[in-house]
């Protein structure tokens, strides 16, 4: 009877959590070895959405590779898209013009904000909360707007090229930023007086999938998971790129380790990001919004590593180049594979529930794991 | 006055007067068991249309709004694809027990429908254990379930029921103790009696603070009781896809569907019963010109207000709580809520011997 519904001779229950499952929010396949409700292992296989972007960049020109970047991590394609543009300017010595810059970190913290919100519909989801899902969406589509009226694209905008952007914004954009501003501070008390403050929800995520800051260096997670473990690790502060060295921000970090902290950086790392934009909306100075770069770039021979936060942590890109047209080799540094990896730790000895929260709060985004 | 006594009555008497009385009775089985299936079958398809129509207001929507006025026959076209669909049988499955678990579950939730008031001397068996049936048969749809994620052959289907058992089982002690709280001051098992003992006020209002305490014990049992958000583990989407019925389709999961819908009528009106005084209006005390007011309304309309307005609280409850984890669902019941309720009839007892109530 035991060995018809799956369980080993130690008497460990093995189930599958995906790669079709409501809670990984993608194709991830992840093994669960279980005590009856306590979790004795989890074992991550990857593989389901592999669509060897690495590789593929390798054959294609210094302007397109950047297009296949919005690809990876979906929710934070702007910044995937500035990380490549960084990393073929600093190879070139292009000098990206104060205008461009600006806008290009303004629509980095939109994409940070958007991307938030979709964690924290997705996540409350996870935790059996359905409502804030449509709250959350209702804000994001506001941001979608936006950044449809200036790119022409609501989610893979391909916006950043080498030296610039690709387009002038939107004559409305401004307007429409400062608009959102207003509502969005209204709608995050909001979410702190549907979910944030409520007993179950507060329960279920103290102390609940605690990782310390030394096991966050050891699993190299980066972003609000080290943030919330007490880690300084936010790109924007350690090595600012454009204009984050000119604005003020403060880097989140919180020391409680577990789900709630976790939920906590985000939570106020939108508010920061609203603080950013709010600096930069109204000081957008004239001029170019992109540099003049030659038809075809050529990066000289060498080796090239940029860094950005994206809203997941850290995301790197390696390049090495044979002077030629293409990249020689391309390498990305994904923030959710780290995470992910950490998560086998977290949630040893905790339930099933545990799993999912502490999996909803490392925000993975799949595509990003599995490139 | 508007109750539904004289129909009740009216049936009774040409069937009497046309056929030999067994034949009659015989009739009546079948009206009422046809009567029964009905309301079920409205209950059912109205109440999944109020769930997505309240989710819809929560969540800043518009809810079924294509079939009908306000799209009240969605759900009987959801039906009529459920209807439609191929019962499957998973291979893995124990097909006797997996086809026959949503018909105990179904079977159980009928049964229960049997001892509640709808309006005025409109009851379809005023048994004088009626509390204690209800109590009693209502912990029976637990073995349905177990039965269901058991032979099912799939994991998360079993995680599902274990769990399952474990609520239910608990969660129906802090209920027996909240009913029993108001079987303190009513003396009688009865459904008629205990609403005839209300005539002056609704327990809730008599029954000073062990009342509001036993009713606000016995709205959250029941929701545990019934699988309800935020205690719905048994099913939690997101951690075991669909729990106990993962591997039903078409017509088997409707059941199950439907049997959690009229549970939640079912706990809702008994509810209503003890603390809210079932179809008996609003009366104060010696008011008589506002009580003769009161009763212009339907008995029918009192009862079934009432017990809506419980189920939109129920409503409520899912869309806007996460969900429990299950240390801390048995937690809440054996650590907190259990206790209360024990001393809660503790007090009630002494309440009623010393006379206290009103």
């Amino acid at each position: 009877m035991f060995e018809e519904i799956g369980t080993t001779e130690e008497g460990d229950l093995i189930i599958n959590v995906g790669p079709q499952h409501p809670a990984t929010h993608g194709v991830l396949h992840l093994v669960l070895t279980l005590n009856g409700e306590i979790i004795k292992k989890v074992e991550p296989h990857l593989g389901y959405i592999h669509r060897s972007i690495e590789k593929m960049c390798e054959s294609l020109s210094y302007r397109q590779f950047i297009y296949v970047t919005s690809r990876m991590d979906y929710l934070s394609a702007h910044i995937n898209n500035h990380a490549c543009a960084l990393i073929v300017e600093k190879g070139l010595n292009v000098e990206v013009p104060q205008r461009a810059q600006y806008i290009r970190v303004i629509m980095d913290e939109l994409t940070r904000i958007a991307s938030h919100e979709l964690w924290w519909s997705a996540m409350s989801m996870d935790l059996g909360a359905f409502t804030p899902y449509f709250l959350a969406f209702r804000e994001r589509e506001k941001i979608n707007e936006i950044m449809e009226e200036t790119c022409g694209a609501r989610l893979t905008m391909n916006y950043m090229v080498p030296g610039g952007v690709m387009t002038e914004l939107h004559p409305d954009f401004q307007e429409k930023v400062k608009s959102f501003i207003v509502d969005f501070k209204k709608t995050l008390h909001e979410y702190d007086e549907l979910i944030t403050g409520n007993v179950i929800f507060q329960n279920r995520m103290k102390g609940v999938g605690y990782i310390s800051k030394e096991d966050v260096i050891t699993y190299g997670c980066t972003g609000p998971v080290a943030r919330a473990s007490g880690l300084r690790s936010d790109i924007r502060k350690i090595a600012p790129y454009d204009v984050y060295d000119k604005v003020e921000f403060d880097e989140i970090i919180e020391t409680g380790g577990d789900c709630f902290a976790r939920y906590q950086v985000r939570i106020k790392e939108m508010s920061q990001s609203i603080r950013i934009i709010e600096q930069l909306i109204d000081n957008i100075p004239e001029g170019d919004f992109q540099a003049k770069t030659k038809a075809v770039l050529k990066l000289p021979k060498g080796e090239f590593y940029q860094r950005v936060e994206t809203a997941r942590g850290e995301l790197g890109v390696y390049i090495v180049s044979e002077g030629a047209a293409q990249p020689y080799k391309i390498k990305f540094r994904s923030p959710g594979f780290s995470n992910l990896s950490a998560l086998d730790h977290m949630v040893r000895g905790h339930k099933i529930g545990d799993f999912i929260a502490a999996m909803g709060t490392l925000d993975l985004v799949i595509p990003d794991i599995d490139r | 006055m508007f109750s539904l006594e004289g129909l009740t009555n009216f049936i009774h008497e040409w069937l009497n007067g046309h056929l030999p009385a067994t034949f009659a009775l015989l009739v009546e089985f079948v009206i009422v068991g046809v009567a029964a299936i009905g309301l079920f079958a409205v209950l059912g398809l109205g109440l999944v249309w109020m769930e997505r129509k309240v989710a819809a207001v929560m969540q800043i929507r518009l809810g079924p709004n294509r079939l009908g006025p306000k799209g009240i026959f969605q759900t009987s076209a959801d039906t009529v694809k459920l209807i439609m669909k191929e019962a499957l049988t998973p291979s893995n499955a124990d097909k006797f027990l997996f086809n026959l678990a949503p018909f105990i579950v179904i079977i159980v939730a009928m049964l229960i429908l049997v001892p509640i008031a709808f309006a005025r001397n409109f009851q379809i068996w005023d048994i004088n254990i009626g509390v204690l049936y209800v109590t009693a048969v209502s912990s029976l749809s637990v073995i349905g379930i177990l039965m269901a994620g058991w032979s099912s052959g799939n994991k998360y289907s079993l995680l599902g029921a274990m769990r399952s058992g474990a609520q239910i089982v608990s969660y129906e002690l802090s209920a027996g103790l909240s009913i029993i709280s108001i079987i303190v001051l009513t003396g009688s098992l009865k459904i008629s009696d205990i609403v005839a003992s209300q005539e002056n006020g609704w327990w809730i209002f008599k029954g000073h603070i062990p009342a509001i305490i036993a009713f606000v014990i016995f709205i959250i049992a029941a929701t545990a009781e019934t699988n309800r958000a935020p205690f719905d583990l048994a099913e939690a989407e997101s951690e075991l896809t669909a729990g106990f019925h993962t591997e039903y389709g078409g017509m088997k999961f409707a059941l199950f569907f439907l049997s959690e819908y009229i549970n939640i009528f079912i706990v809702c009106a008994i509810c209503a019963t003890l603390f809210l005084g079932g179809w008996m209006p609003f009366h104060i005390g010696s008011w008589t010109a506002f009580n003769h007011i009161m009763d212009y309304i339907p008995s029918s309309i009192w009862f079934f207000g009432k017990t809506i307005f419980l189920i939109f609280v129920i409503m409520w409850f899912r869309w806007t709580f996460p969900r429990l984890r299950v240390d801390q669902l048995l937690n809440l019941e054996w650590k907190y809520l259990l206790p209360i309720s024990m001393f809660n009839v503790l007090l009630m007892t002494l309440m009623a011997i010393m006379g206290w109530h009103f």
